[in-house]
């Protein structure tokens, strides 16, 4: 099992080709080569997965045969094999969903298939700078994405996340220089030994420069500026993956350096390290909130919701206890299946009825009976109603701040539970507890957002959504509910990864 | 405060005005196409960075059978990381430029004012 990791990288690599190649031959054959291509790379990863946690000990392969610390090591360990299955399973998931929501051109399924590659690469690596490379794969693959939106509001946002997102990156490369310059070395497991012993003057700004790179990348307030426009202008299949996903990737890539190369030690012995993470996290859950509450379009509020929720997931990385880092990683992988079920559920809405804001709500419930439960199990989820996975994370992570005694951070989760109830139970109000005001005429209506911002550009003339659609939606609302129950019988296999990562 | 060091590493000191500049440029200027130069720039900065860590006085390439054993060889790696780092700095800057140029035909400027006015009216 250990020779077949690189594939998770190449076979995207060679799908990318093969859809661009045999797309243009003929535009239909886009389609199906990316969905065979996302259906061996999901099988793969299942496998890698299983093998690890039925194992118990991280499989790691040295690529080229240029052994580690001089060569890239790629390693799965119980931490990112979870991360792994979820990229894969998403990618699937929010394929069967573009088949017919759009867009349909070639370029789509290259820049689809590409940013597999870029984070499943991103997710497996073991090397510092190879972070860096599919870091930036994958932030230039999400740029061409949520550029494939037919108007010029599409360009406008992917410019903006295209320039924010390489100062991030660009920071992050900084960052890796103090820690090379410092120690030699770029191999994760290598720096976290040597770090140990080097300057802590340069340690430190070597950590700060990361954290802050990355947090660009996963957009905590206040460097999110670049998502909430990027989610909004890109085309719905397209927001519903990288709002799952990139930022989900970002915030394992952080856990990962915080753990792996910094180490728990120098998290709690270094003097600002662990307080910055935590401000940064703390502030991201509050302002994330109260900025989703003041939106009006759905798909910017949906946004905003992930720059709080995101905080709550670093907040767990930063406490560093069992409970917090498993909370981590539930809510990381929790949040990816429910914002991703909610994008497209929007969007899904948006082909009933022109939906694109708060008021359009009016009523939807019993215009699109199956979409609106959907969409409103997974607002609940989100919200954190037990016993959806949504509850569960956040529990953990507020478990584990108690635990910590940090009374900050366990206040502030609970202040931004509040929130996301009012965010988004004015929506499920909406939806079944009032009447549309312009039933008869909908179309006109709702025509003129709908042309502002772009969204009918991209839905091809669907005037309903078709099945694959519904049942993608579907499916992510059951599993909201359904992985929650789920969590007990994953917690144990966890347990032996959190022990090296945690150094217990 | 050591003056001397402002003599000494004169290189650190161009790496962070070229950081510098390239933020300030990105930030400022409301012409897309000099933010994008200014991303470059700040880029740049990175690249020098890494370069001059890399320089040893008196070091010789990393070549099998050039010098002796009491020769001091150079670090082949940061040469290797930036190379690596200038070709996704290239493709970014592809992209960019060609945001813009689909940018300008949507909305005839290239001025991050006046198309937050045109916008505004959509």
């Amino acid at each position: 099992m250990n020779e077949l990791l690189p594939l998770l990288v190449a076979i995207p690599l060679v799908g990318a080709v093969a859809s661009i190649t045999l797309g243009s031959w003929s535009d239909r054959l886009a389609w199906p080569v990316t969905f065979l291509t996302m259906l061996v790379h999901v099988g793969l990863a299942t496998a890698v997965a299983s093998t690890v946690y039925r194992g118990g000990t991280p499989l790691a392969t040295a690529v080229g045969g240029f052994t580690p610390p001089f060569g890239i090591e790629l390693v799965v360990d119980g931490l990112n094999a979870a991360i792994l299955v979820l990229v894969s399973a998403v990618a699937v998931g929010v394929l069967v969903y573009a088949r017919r929501a759009g867009p349909h051109s070639v370029a789509f399924h290259t820049g689809y298939l590409l940013l597999v590659a870029g984070l499943s690469g991103m997710t497996i690596t073991g090397d510092m700078f190879n972070l860096y490379v599919f870091l930036e794969i994958t932030g230039l693959a999400a740029y061409a994405l949520v550029a494939t939106g037919d108007d010029g509001r599409a360009a406008v946002g992917a410019l903006k996340y295209l320039l924010v997102g390489t100062v991030g990156a660009s920071l992050f490369l900084i960052g890796i220089g103090y820690a090379f310059v410092a120690t030699g070395t770029l191999n994760m497991a290598d720096l976290a030994e040597k770090l140990a012993t080097a300057d802590p003057t340069l340690v430190g700004a070597s950590f700060a420069l990361v954290v802050t790179g990355l947090a660009v990348k996963t957009a905590l307030f206040p460097l999110h500026t670049w998502q909430p426009e990027a989610y909004a202008s890109a085309p719905d299949s397209v927001s519903g993956l990288i709002a799952a996903l990139v930022s989900t990737v970002s915030a394992y890539a952080l856990a990962r350096v915080t753990f792996s190369v910094y180490t728990v030690d120098f998290l709690t012995s270094s003097a600002f390290a662990q307080e910055f993470l935590l401000g940064l996290a703390g502030i991201s859950i509050v302002a994330g909130s109260l900025l989703a509450v003041m939106q009006t379009e759905i798909k910017r509020m949906l946004a905003y919701s992930s720059v709080s929720q995101f905080g709550l997931v670093v907040a767990g990385v930063a406490i560093a206890n069992e409970a917090a880092v498993t909370g981590s990683l539930i809510h990381l992988v929790g949040h990816a299946v429910m914002k991703g079920g909610l994008f497209l559920a929007a969007g899904a809405l948006a082909v009933v009825a022109g939906a694109r804001t708060v008021e359009d709500y009016d009523g939807l419930g019993a215009r699109a009976p199956l979409l609106s439960a959907a969409f409103a199990v997974l607002s609940l989820s989100m919200v954190g109603i037990p016993p959806a996975v949504g509850f569960v994370g956040k529990w953990y992570i507020a478990l584990g701040a108690i635990q910590a005694e940090s009374w900050p951070i366990a206040v502030v989760i609970l202040v931004s539970t509040l929130l996301t109830l009012a965010y988004f139970l004015r929506l499920v109000e909406r939806m079944y507890f009032r009447t549309s005001s312009d039933d008869v005429t909908s179309s006109t209506g709702t025509g003129a957002t709908a042309v502002a911002d772009g969204g009918d550009d991209t839905d091809d003339g669907l005037t309903r959504p078709s099945a694959g659609m519904v049942a993608v939606v579907v499916v992510a609302a059951l599993l909201a509910v359904g992985l929650g129950p789920l969590v007990s019988t994953f917690e144990p296999l966890l347990e032996p990864t959190l022990e090296t990562l945690l150094q217990l | 405060m050591n003056v001397d060091i402002l003599f000494t590493h004169y290189n650190y000191i161009v790496v962070a005005l070229l950081l510098t500049i390239g933020a300030y440029m990105l930030v400022e200027t409301p012409n897309l196409v000099k933010k994008v130069i200014g991303m470059n720039v700040f880029q740049s900065g990175i690249f020098l960075f890494f370069i001059t860590s890399a320089y040893r006085t008196g070091g010789s390439p990393p070549i099998v059978g050039h010098g002796g054993a009491s020769t001091t060889y150079v670090s082949p790696l940061p040469h290797v990381l930036i190379l690596t780092a200038i070709v996704v700095g290239v493709s970014l800057t592809a992209v960019a430029l060609a945001l813009i140029v689909r940018i300008y035909t949507e909305y005839g400027t290239l001025d991050e004012r006046v198309l937050r006015e045109v916008r505004a009216d959509e």
